[in-house]
C-alpha cells in the first residue's frame, strides 16, 4: 500500500471545518467566490494546519502550537483606539471608513465591494503552495480596506490602519496602491480591543509605485491569548523605497510574513523589526525577497529580546535572479536571550544566481554584557534599572532607523511600557 | 574615610587569590596615590572596592565611614558616594550620553533621598562641568563612550565624577593613554575636586600623573600587599631606582 494514512485531525482544525461551514450558509457570495473557498477548505481537510514537515513552517508548527480556535466572530468596531501619533489620520483597516478628514489624493473604499466584484476569485487565489495564511484569509476573509494614493502624493499626515479585534475569528485584506512618485507614513496596528481570545488573518497587498517613498509600519498589540497570522506581500517599482518596520509586542502566537518582489530598478527596502517575546508566546516573521530586476539594494535587521520561556523564529530568505545584478542585500538577526528558557530561531537563506552581488548576512545570540552592567551600576544606576537601559538601547538602534523623531518617540515608549510590565 | 584592614580576595570564577592581606587608610582630604608594578593587584583593588561580581573577599574587611560596605553591591556604593574612573571606560551604543548622565545623577540622588533635577537644573550643571574640562557638548550628543577618543573618554569620567560629587573618588591608570595636554586637563580637574571631606585614591604606574595631583600619601603595593608607604617623595624615588629596592626590603 502507498496511500498515506491521513494524520488525525486536531481539535483547532475541526473548529476551522465548522466554522466554514456555518459561515458558508450564512453567506450570500456570487458563485465563483463560494466555489473557490469551498475548494480551498476541501485542499484544508486534505493537508490539515502545516506542520514541521514543510519548510517555512518547520519553526512554527501550527499543527501542535495552534491548540484551539476561538468560536464566533469578532464584532466590527471600527477605530476606536487612541492613535499612536496624535496627528493621524485613523482608519478602520476593516471597513475603510475614515474617522478624520482624508487628505486630497487618497481614496479609501471597502474591500467588501471588490469581493462582490466578477473577478473577486483573482484576488482570492493563493500564488504559493505552502501559503497557508493566504488560503485561510481566503476562506473567511469579510472585511477590509482599499486605499489608492493618487501619483505623486505627499501624504503629510500619518495613516494609521486600525484591524481591532475583540474576541473570535478576524480575517482583513487591505489592498494598498501606493502612486508613482507619492509619498506616506502608514501604521498597520493590529489592536485588541478585549481580552477575549482572537484568531486573525491579516493580509496586506501593498504596491509601492515607481519612485514612491514609503514607511509602513506594523504594530503588533494583540492580547497575550490570541493567534495572530499576519501577511504584507510587496511590489516595489523603480527608485521605489520602502522602510517597512514591524513592532511584535504582543499575542500569543503571531506569525507576520513578509514577501517581497523588486521589479524595477534602484529600488531600496529595508526591513527592521523588533520581536519582545515573553510569557509562554511564539512569535515569528518569515521574510522572502525576490530580487527580479538590476541594482536593488535591501537590508534587514531584526532585534529580538526574549523573556521567560517564550520563543522566537526569523527565516529570512533573499533571492537573486540571474538578471539581478548589483544587489547589495544586507541581513541580521540579534538576539538578547534573557531567560535560560527562552528560545530563539534564525535561519538566513541566500539563493544567488547572479554572479556580481553583495550579499550577506549574520546572526548574534547574547545576554546582557557584564561589562556594560557593571558601567552603569558603578555609576549608581540600580540593577534592574540598568537592565531595562540596555535593553532599551539594544532595540533602541533600531528604532532610531524611522528616521521620524515623532515615530521614533511613539515606539520607544510603547516599547519602554511593555519591558516594564515584563521585565 | 576608607580603612582597608587585612583584605584578602580572589577571582571568583577560578579562586586566584590576587589581594593578599592588604591594609590602607585613606582620610577624608587625603589624596592617595597606589603604586606597583604590572600584576600587583592594583586594578583588582579598585574593582573589589567597588563591588564588582567577578571578584570575592575572603577575610578582611573595608570600612567606608566607619562602616563595612561588603554586603552593600555596586550600585548601592556607587550611590553611597564611591566613584571609580575606569581604565578603559566602556563604550555602549544605543545609550545617549546625556541620558545616561541624567539617569546616573537622579538615580543617586533619588537613593538619598533627594528630589529629581529639573532638565534645565540638568543641562546647567554639565554644561559647567563640560566647559571645565574642555569638554566639547557635541560629544556628549554620542552614545555613551563610542567613539571617543582615549582622552576624550578619560575626561568624560572625570565629567561623570564632577558631576556625581562622590566623597570617595578612585582613579584607575586615568592617565594611561593620555597626551600631555589632556593630562593637564583631566589632572586639574580632579585637582578642581580635591576637597577636605572628600578622599581621592589615584592608581597610577607612573610618577607623571603625580607632578600634577600632588599626593599626600604614597603606597606601594606588591603581590596583594601595601609593602611600603610614604609622602611624595616615594614616588619620585620609585621613578628613579624602579620598585627592586623596595620589594627586596620587604622580602
Amino acid at each position: 500500500m502507498n496511500v498515506q494514512s491521513k494524520k488525525p485531525i486536531t481539535a483547532a482544525e475541526q473548529s476551522l471545518l465548522d466554522r466554514y461551514a456555518e459561515r458558508r450558509k450564512e453567506r450570500q457570495g456570487n458563485a465563483s467566490l463560494t466555489a473557490l473557498r469551498d475548494g480551498l477548505v476541501h485542499e484544508f481537510d486534505q493537508t490539515g494546519l502545516p506542520g514541521r514537515r514543510i519548510e517555512t513552517w518547520h519553526y512554527t508548527d501550527l499543527r501542535t502550537l495552534l491548540k484551539f480556535v476561538p468560536e464566533g466572530f469578532s464584532p466590527e468596531t471600527g477605530a476606536s483606539a487612541k492613535p499612536l501619533l496624535s496627528d493621524a489620520i485613523v482608519l478602520s483597516a476593516r471597513v475603510g471608513g475614515q474617522d478624520s478628514a482624508m487628505p486630497e489624493g487618497m481614496a479609501v473604499s471597502s474591500f467588501n465591494e471588490l469581493l462582490t466584484s466578477a473577478n473577486a476569485t483573482d484576488l482570492l487565489e493563493s500564488k504559493r503552495p505552502d501559503d497557508f495564511i493566504g488560503r485561510v484569509n481566503s476562506i473567511f476573509v469579510d472585511g477590509g480596506s482599499v486605499i489608492d494614493v493618487s501619483k505623486g502624493v505627499k501624504l503629510e499626515k500619518p495613516v494609521e490602519l486600525q484591524n481591532a479585534a475583540s474576541g473570535g475569528h478576524l480575517h482583513t485584506r487591505m489592498s494598498v496602491n501606493i502612486g508613482d512618485g507619492a509619498e506616506g507614513t502608514f501604521i498597520e496596528r493590529q489592536i485588541a480591543t478585549d481580552t477575549a481570545d482572537s484568531f486573525v488573518s491579516s493580509i496586506t497587498d501593498l504596491t509601492v509605485g515607481k519612485s514612491a517613498v514609503v514607511t509602513w509600519i506594523i504594530s503588533q498589540e494583540r492580547g497575550d491569548t490570541d493567534t495572530h497570522l499576519g501577511q504584507i506581500n510587496i511590489r516595489l517599482g523603480e527608485d521605489a523605497r520602502l522602510m517597512l518596520f514591524i513592532a511584535n509586542a504582543g499575542g500569543h502566537l503571531v506569525r507576520q510574513e513578509v514577501h517581497v518582489t523588486a521589479d524595477g530598478e534602484n529600488s531600496d527596502f529595508a526591513l527592521r523589526g523588533v520581536n519582545l517575546l515573553g510569557g509562554d508566546s511564539h512569535t515569528d516573521i518569515t521574510m522572502e525577497y525576490d530580487h527580479l530586476v538590476a541594482n536593488c539594494v535591501s537590508t534587514e535587521t531584526i532585534r529580538n529580546v526574549v523573556f521567560d520561556r517564550a520563543r522566537g523564529v526569523f527565516q529570512g530568505q533573499i533571492r537573486v535572479a540571474q538578471i539581478a545584478q548589483k544587489t547589495d542585500a544586507k541581513m541580521a538577526c540579534n538576539t538578547l536571550l534573557l531567560s535560560d528558557e527562552g528560545e530563539f530561531f534564525s535561519k538566513p537563506e541566500l539563493e544567488i544566481f547572479a554572479d556580481d552581488v553583495q550579499c550577506g548576512h549574520g546572526a548574534t545570540v547574547a545576554d546582557i554584557d557584564e561589562n556594560h552592567l557593571f558601567y552603569l551600576k558603578a555609576r549608581g544606576i540600580s540593577d534592574s534599572k540598568a537592565r531595562a537601559m540596555l535593553v532599551n538601547a539594544f532595540i533602541s538602534e533600531i528604532v532610531e532607523d524611522l528616521e521620524n523623531e515623532d515615530l521614533v518617540e511613539a515606539f520607544e515608549q510603547r516599547f519602554s511600557e511593555w519591558l516594564t510590565r515584563h521585565a | 574615610m576608607l580603612e582597608i584592614k587585612n583584605l584578602h580576595a580572589r577571582i571568583a570564577e577560578d579562586g586566584t587569590e590576587i589581594i593578599r592581606g592588604l591594609d590602607l587608610t585613606v582620610k577624608a582630604g587625603e589624596v592617595a596615590a597606589i603604586m606597583g608594578p604590572n600584576g600587583s593587584g592594583k586594578s583588582t583593588l579598585s574593582y573589589v572596592l567597588t563591588g564588582r561580581e567577578d571578584y570575592e573577599v575572603t577575610e578582611g574587611d573595608i570600612l567606608y565611614n566607619g562602616e563595612s560596605i561588603l554586603e552593600m553591591d555596586v550600585s548601592e556604593r556607587a550611590a553611597s558616594g564611591i566613584f571609580l574612573a575606569f581604565q578603559y571606560p566602556v563604550e555602549i551604543p544605543g545609550v545617549a550620553t546625556m541620558q545616561f548622565l541624567k539617569v546616573a545623577m537622579n538615580e543617586q540622588r533619588k537613593a538619598r533621598g533627594e528630589d529629581e533635577l529639573s532638565t534645565p537644573d540638568f543641562i546647567r550643571k554639565v554644561k559647567e562641568a563640560a566647559a571645565e574640562l574642555k569638554i566639547d557638548m557635541d560629544m556628549l550628543k554620542r552614545p555613551l563612550n563610542v567613539g571617543f577618543s582615549g582622552g576624550e573618554k578619560k575626561r568624560a569620567e572625570i565629567l561623570q565624577m564632577a558631576l556625581l560629587e562622590p566623597n570617595l573618588c578612585i582613579l584607575d591608570e586615568t592617565d594611561s593613554g593620555l597626551d600631555i595636554d589632556a593630562l593637564k586637563i583631566v589632572a586639574d580637574g580632579v585637582n578642581a575636586l580635591r576637597s577636605p571631606d572628600r578622599a581621592i585614591v589615584v592608581i597610577t604606574h607612573y610618577q607623571r600623573l603625580l607632578d600634577y595631583i600632588v599626593p599626600d600619601s604614597v603606597h606601594v603595593l606588591y603581590k596583594g600587599r601595601v609593602i611600603e608607604s610614604g609622602q611624595k617623595e616615594l614616588a619620585l624615588e620609585l621613578e628613579k631606582n624602579g620598585y627592586a629596592n623596595i620589594i627586596e626590603k620587604a622580602a
